[in-house]
């Protein structure tokens, strides 16, 4: 015990010191703050983290999980996470984060599409992703909601939403060559694209939208034409071949064109997204401007071959409307086949005309109309099937008056109205030699032959009587007329030396005139003597003194 | 039981001094605060407050170590890749193209460690609290172990901080260190503090002899 105390002596005593602070509750302070600062960390990390998106492809073709990236005007704002196949197994669906400063550009109606090398009729483009892989561009539209799931283009879009311009939307019956990227033309210009082209739902047609861009969309007008300018417009109708381009690219890869007529030209601007019908061709589309057009059958009893739905209606020259539609009608009894012809007629395009000369006013009524109609059959108005080329065989119908026709009268009863019809030129001419036919038909050709050959027998005879009496004049008179013309022509010779100038009668003729003259002027010198003295007659001549 | 004196210091009254080894009669004053006679470090009979100050370096230290492991530790950025790694998905990238050596020790360093450091105080702490008497040379080798080890965790802070500060060749290659690497480094920090605030010398004193 003491041994224990020696040492307990030995061990120093400590040093002894104020105490400052006395605190142990102070250490949980850092809990607190390891606490908030994982909080901040954590909270930090979530609002520094974009939003995530997803957005289903039909493919996954080029895209790979944390490598590829998603590119707005070229810049990365996300990269792709995860690549996964959709439930229903027929989508890709790609999960992205975006990053925090881009998080506004993702929106409703934000567009994504996968950039690849892409080699088009009319671009090359996405070179650049054959160096360091494929991306996901996105094109940023204006709406601000929120949107987290997409579905991907398969295709970039034509025309970013930046570009300033309008889309309108067409209504086409077929789709020609047109596709998406397909380009607008106006007078020749490039202006705009097409975006998207969709099947109706009841398969009758299609529409397509498509953009013009600024400053061109200002030529559209609500009374705009758009026509296709596929390839090339090779016709062949009534008026002939016919050729027709838009321009080289066209031909390869199809566009619209459009234009707006220059009567319209002060029409109303058209406000995005007008509908507007796509017509098949120019001609198409400038001949659809009659928007007034009247119905009438016309009942033809002749054949309508050659003549095609379609076919002009044509007015001495001018078209005013258009075949519709050809039919076949049986007559009741079956005695006839009647083919009934339906027009498209366009008054408008004869008002117009008229309208523009003295500015009266036309009959716009229907009454006025067909009281003017009336009139006009009444005049012989007809229609008439005509041949349009004698090379295809095509065929129209001329509206024109025939004075000489038929009386008939328009039968409004029925609908659409009958217009009464004339036979064809051809027709007619067909008939007339039908007629001439039959007329030769009817001559007594057996007859006639008869009688033609007893003429001929006669003739016959005559004609041998007649060599008979060439033998004879051939034998007997030809020697005797010899004799006679030799004589004739001795005769003829000694008058010719007879009359010769140095022939004794002539020389003694001249001499005798001679004397003639002589004494005739010797009567003149007596007869103007006596003149002067008619007293010598009896005095005899005075000898001078 | 050999080698375990139910005697200790504490139950004579003296006090050793945890730096110079120096055994000194304190004086018992709550008021006063008794200084080592030779270096005048502070001298505590046992630390005070020492279990609930490891208990809360310990807790702080658990609560980062989950932003450690889910947020981005580095940023790697070169020309043809860019990277963000959180301490798992880089310990994976390294495991997959190859560095299993540099991926094990990567992951025995920044994960293992730490988690076994929080678990072992989180042990040590609990059967000091519940007075255990089991175990007792073998915990003590325990926290020397955590003690030991405790620094080693920081080898992915450095090697974090050294390449952010050195790769930053613009465009060809950089290095950014994520928000991790500062929980990270505070949970390694936070453990060694704690498994300084915690006194071994707790460990033995439910045997003890009390001074008659």
């Amino acid at each position: 015990m003491t041994d224990r105390h020696k040492e307990t002596e030995e061990i120093p005593e400590a040093v002894i010191e104020k105490r400052r602070f006395r605190s142990s509750q102070l250490i949980w302070l850092v809990p607190m703050i390891a606490l908030l600062i994982s909080l901040l960390l954590v909270v930090k990390h979530f609002i520094d983290k974009g939003p995530e998106i997803t957005i289903s492809f039909k493919t996954g073709e080029g895209i790979e999980a944390g490598k590829t990236k998603i590119k707005y005007k070229d810049v990365q704002i996300g990269l792709v996470k995860s690549i996964a196949i959709s439930e229903d197994r027929s989508r890709v669906n790609v999960t992205a984060a975006i990053f925090k400063h881009a998080s506004k550009l993702i929106a409703e109606d934000t567009r994504f599409w996968v950039v690849r090398a892409r080699i088009t009729g009319n671009s090359v483009s996405g070179l650049g992703t054959l160096m360091d892989g494929s991306y996901i561009g996105i094109d940023v539209g204006k709406s601000t909601k929120p949107c987290f799931s997409f579905e991907g283009l398969e295709r970039p879009p034509a025309v970013a939403m930046d570009v300033p311009g309008r889309e309108f939307i067409l209504h086409a019956a077929t789709i020609g060559s047109l596709d998406v990227g397909s380009q607008i033309f106006f007078r020749h210009l490039q202006v705009g694209e097409v975006l998207s082209s969709e099947l109706d739902k009841d398969g009758k047609g299609l529409t397509l939208k498509i953009f013009v861009r600024a400053p061109y969309d200002q030529y559209v007008k609500t009374s705009t034409l758009f026509w296709h300018a596929s390839g090339v417009d090779f016709t062949l109708d009534a008026n002939g071949f016919k050729f027709n381009t838009e321009s080289l690219l066209t031909i390869l890869l199809g566009g619209i064109s459009f234009v707006t007529p220059d009567d319209a030209s002060d029409a109303a601007l058209a406000p995005p997204n007008t509908e507007f019908t796509l017509f098949p061709s120019q001609e198409d589309a400038m001949k659809r401007r009659d928007t007034v057009f009247e119905h009438y059958t016309l009942v033809f009893r002749e054949s309508v071959r050659g003549l095609a739905v379609g076919a002009p209606v044509d007015l001495r020259g001018v078209t005013v409307g258009e075949v519709t539609r050809i039919n076949l009608e049986l007559d009741p009894g079956g005695r006839d086949i009647a083919m009934p012809v339906e027009i498209r007629f366009y008054p408008e395009r004869l008002h117009a005309r008229s309208r523009s000369k003295d500015k009266t006013q036309l009959p716009s009524s229907s009454t006025d109309s067909r009281k003017l109609l009336n009139a006009m059959v009444a005049k012989g108005f007809r229609a008439q099937i005509r041949s349009g080329s004698l090379l295809t065989g095509q065929q129209y119908i001329a509206l024109d008056f025939f004075p000489k026709a038929a009386p008939a009268r328009i039968d409004w009863s029925k609908k659409p109205p009958v217009l009464p019809t004339v036979a064809g030129s051809l027709e007619q001419f067909q008939a007339s030699l039908m007629q001439i036919v039959q007329k030769l038909e009817k001559l007594p050709l057996e007859e006639l032959a008869g009688d033609a050959r007893k003429t001929l027998q006669s003739l016959d005879a005559a004609l041998k009587n007649a060599e008979k009496l060439l033998n004879n004049i051939d034998s007997s008179i030809v020697p005797e007329a010899r004799k006679v013309l030799g004589e004739t022509a001795k005769t003829l010779e000694s008058a010719k030396q007879t009359l010769s100038a140095d022939a004794p009668l002539q020389t003694d003729l001249r001499n005798t005139l001679r004397e003639l003259g002589r004494a005739a002027q010797s009567l003149r010198t007596l007869s103007e003597y006596l003149e002067r003295n008619p007293e010598a007659l009896i005095h005899g001549k005075q000898e001078d003194k | 039981m050999k080698g375990k004196s139910r005697l200790s210091a504490k139950s004579l009254g003296y006090c050793s001094c945890h730096v110079c080894g120096l055994v000194s009669r304190p004086d018992n004053d709550d008021d006063t605060i008794d200084l080592c006679p030779r270096c005048h470090t502070t001298l505590h009979m046992r630390k005070t407050g020492s279990i609930e100050r490891c208990w809360a370096l310990l807790l702080a230290s658990a609560i980062l170590y989950v932003p450690a492991n889910t947020l981005i530790m580095m940023e790697t950025g070169t020309l043809i890749s860019y990277r963000k790694d959180t301490i798992l998905s880089g310990v994976v990238h390294l495991w997959v193209s190859g560095s299993w050596f540099v991926a094990a020790i990567v992951f025995v360093a920044s994960i293992v460690v730490p988690l076994f450091k929080i678990i072992a105080l989180a042990l040590l702490l609990m059967s000091v609290q519940r007075r255990s008497r089991h175990w007792i040379p073998q915990r003590t080798r325990l926290y020397r172990l955590v003690e030991a080890v405790g620094r080693w965790s920081m080898l992915d802070i450095f090697v974090v901080t050294l390449l952010a500060a050195l790769v930053q060749i613009r465009s060809l290659a950089i290095v950014k260190a994520g928000p991790a690497a500062i929980a990270f480094g505070a949970v390694v920090v936070l453990t060694m503090l704690a498994a300084m605030a915690f006194d071994p010398r707790l460990i033995w004193d439910p045997i003890r002899k009390e001074k008659p």
